[in-house]
């Protein structure tokens, strides 16, 4: 039973067959040509549908909070809104200001979308289902994240708009702070698997995920890396680059039409990249939830297929950055700062020395 | 070695238009700032984007039509503003007002009261990043509006008093409807309390920023819930009863702290005494005539008058010379907003940019009624 379930929701014995079937026909430069196509065109979708996906949600979500609907009348229950504004965005002339460093100015928003999708290839959806697992994934992707913050400094600097300058300034200081923050929460949890390996993580969880069995270290990583996570994909009650009570839009003030879009959908697969890495590393990513002792639920359990667990997973924490979003203010710039180097990385730097010593002593087995 | 440093690394100060189009100037206030990295170091306002020239339209129309002129003023205290134009025509006259108009009146001001605070309370989360509580402020506020919609036609630019007494009288269900307000804002004043006021990242956001002390409240004129909150005892329902204040029991809210959050503060607890006010009103409206009868062409005798009323934002003066003609010679507004807004270069120098959008936000301009 256990082992057929397994076998159907295996996703490597498919891909693997599409490989050598491709292999046996074709030269070898022809299928990796062939192989990158198809991740493309793969990947492509899948942002498209995130997009779209995480903006109805982020809409709903808000509105909920806010005691209305939000958006109702495209499509049943506004569900065709989000496809009804990008069809506006694509169409909408993008305006440069007039003394704006051109290159630059459309520059900017590609940076914030290739750090996303970099990123996003590494992410394990289910087993197998992975556009490429590398021994460095976890590193790889926060190198690769923050890559974004470029983006956003070209924007401000190249806007020749001092809102955009001070937004810019904003978010260099902001991200490189919490960078710092993510690293060192990420590897909180890396000293527990051994591993940096994302594959290798989740199989790391296979007798329970690290938020139950990693005692409170992993409990304090899991707030640390979620505050940061939030500061890092610059949402509120971050959002300082942007602020538009203060800054008017910050960052991407003189943007619009597909160039703000390109902004608006990073800032979206952003998180989502940061929220799937939360779940990956706390939650076990596509692993199911088991309770030692429970053989029927646990047999339950894994009849949802894997994507579902790492889906639900990643959405449960893109739901607690919402809900941040619609409910606290925001922060100040030095309060900010504050947060970080004077509690958030010394709480850190203990809690990884806390974190070995538990490894040394064998306590998370 | 630091010295070869500052030689060559040089800093300077630059210059930002805050507005005419900003979102948290509310309206179309522009603020010349200069700043140092985000540090504010010299706030100029400017005005002059929405004037109307409303003080020499008064001079034109007739005493009648000059009450439906100054709602467009401060339109959230639109029922304070016209109230004091009728007072002033009505002391003018010495015509004496029935109890049954002072006791509405002062029903109405509370209420015009409570749906101001509510939408500045919405506002002033908004400014600091928190966008629900708009939302929440504005649900509350809908409820008001609706009575005020019933009771004279208008959202928004509400004309309820004239000359005299009111337009109308009351309409039947006015009582139920206030009190049902009332017994639903008990309940819903302590949420604002709970998604704002004790938030910490508000707290410090607010606490000890954009300090007024008493004497710069005083010499900036600085009234209001802004101005008591610098300790400056500036409430004109206490200090010169108008309408039916003179018979109510309420406390004139008074901080020391002068900082965001004393301001903050103040409106918070002024709503909480509105509601007090109300609820000694609303059961004990007199019986009689809602409106005196006055002649169809107003003359004032030859003079000089004042008035003033305690509006939502702080002391509504207003200074008329007749020549005994159907027109003022001179009519002239002491507004809230204005003095109010002369002392934000003060608070804010030395702050951040942040700070300055939360010390504009518990000042609570309404630009209308800087700008006439």
């Amino acid at each position: 039973m256990m082992n057929y379930v397994n076998v159907i929701y295996d996703f490597t014995g498919l891909t693997g067959s599409i490989h050598t079937t491709l292999n046996e026909n074709f030269s070898p430069i022809t299928t990796m040509l062939l192989e990158m196509t198809i991740v493309g065109v793969v990947f492509l979708l899948v942002i498209a549908l995130l997009g779209l996906f995480l903006v109805y949600m982020e809409r709903k979500v808000a509105a909920f909070f806010q005691q209305r609907l939000g958006p109702m009348r495209v499509g049943p229950w506004g569900t065709a809104q989000t496809t009804a504004d990008i069809v506006k965005l694509v169409f909408k002339e993008p305006l440069r200001t007039s003394n704006a460093d051109k290159f630059l100015f459309e520059l900017a928003p590609y940076f914030m979308m290739i750090s996303a999708v970099l990123a996003l290839g590494l992410l394990p959806f289910a087993k197998g289902l992975q556009a490429f697992d590398i021994d460095i994934g976890v590193f790889f992707i926060t190198a690769v994240s923050s890559i974004g913050v470029i983006g956003i400094l070209l924007a401000g600097w190249s806007s020749n708009n001092k809102y955009s300058l001070i937004a810019a300034l904003r978010s260099g200081a902001q991200v490189i702070s919490y960078e710092l923050s993510v690293g060192l929460s990420v590897l909180t949890v890396v000293i527990l698997c051994e591993s940096l390996q994302l594959s290798e993580i989740i199989a790391g969880q296979q007798a329970g995920w690290w938020i139950f069995r990693g005692h409170l270290p992993v409990w304090i990583a899991f707030v640390i890396f979620l505050i940061a996570a939030t500061a890092e994909t610059n949402r509120g009650p971050f959002d300082l680059a942007e602020a538009e009570s203060e800054l008017t839009a910050g960052f991407h003030t003189e943007y619009s039409g597909i160039r703000f879009a390109f902004f608006f959908l990073a800032e979206f697969l952003n998180m989502f990249i940061l929220s799937a890495l939360g779940a990956i590393l706390f939650f076990g990513g596509w692993m199911p939830l088991h309770i030692g002792g429970f053989e029927s639920f646990n047999h339950i359990m894994d009849f949802i297929p894997p994507i579902f667990w790492f889906m639900g997973k990643v959405f449960f924490i893109i739901f607690l950055m919402m809900w941040f979003r619609w409910t606290f203010p925001r922060l100040r710039i030095d309060q900010l700062l504050t947060l970080e180097w004077k509690y958030l990385l010394p709480i850190n730097l203990v809690n990884i020395v806390f974190m070995a010593f538990i490894v040394l002593m064998g306590w998370h087995l | 070695m630091n010295e070869v440093l500052d030689e060559k690394i040089t800093t300077q100060e630059y210059f930002i238009n805050m507005g005419p189009q900003h979102p948290s100037t509310h309206g179309v206030l522009r603020l010349m700032l200069t700043l140092d990295g985000e540090i504010v170091r010299k706030v100029e306002p400017h005005l002059g984007y929405i004037h109307r020239s409303i003080e020499k339209m008064c001079e034109k129309d007739s005493y009648q039509q000059i009450v439906h002129l100054t709602d467009r003023m401060d339109y959230l205290s639109c029922h304070i503003n016209n109230e004091a134009v009728c007072m002033l025509v009505e002391n003018a006259l010495e015509i004496e007002i029935p109890d049954r108009v002072k006791v509405i009146r002062t029903i109405i001001d509370e209420l015009t009261r409570i749906s101001s605070h509510q939408l500045w309370w919405g506002v002033m989360g908004m400014d600091l990043g928190a966008i629900t509580t708009f939302l929440y402020g504005f649900r509350d506020r809908e409820i008001i509006t609706d009575i005020f919609e019933k009771l004279c036609g208008a959202r928004l630019t509400m004309n309820y008093n004239i000359p005299g007494g009111l337009m109308f009288d009351l309409y039947p269900d006015f009582q139920k409807d206030v009190k049902d307000f009332i017994i639903h804002f008990r309940k819903k004043l302590p949420e604002y309390d709970r998604l704002l006021s004790d938030n910490v990242i508000f707290r410090s956001r607010t606490e000890g920023i954009g300090y007024l002390s008493k004497e710069d409240a005083i010499a900036f004129g600085v009234t209001g819930p802004a101005g008591r909150a610098s300790g400056f005892s500036c409430d004109v329902r206490k200090k010169n009863p108008y309408a039916a204040y003179g018979k109510v029991d309420f406390n004139e809210i008074v901080y020391s702290e002068g900082d965001c959050l004393a301001r903050y503060k103040a409106r918070i607890t002024e709503m909480w005494e509105s509601m007090k006010i109300i609820e000694q009103l609303i059961d004990n409206i007199p019986e009689g005539d809602f409106q005196i009868k006055t002649k169809a062409v107003i003359k004032l005798p030859i003079g000089e008058y004042y008035e003033r009323v305690e509006t939502a934002r702080g002391e509504l003066g207003i200074f008329c010379v007749s020549d005994g003609s159907k027109n003022a010679y001179r009519f002239k507004f002491r507004s809230p907003g204005f003095s109010n807004l002369s002392a934000l270069d003060k608070m804010a120098r030395g702050s951040k940019i942040a700070d300055l959008v939360a010390i504009m936000s518990t000042l609570d301009l309404v630009i209308p009624d800087i700008d006439r």
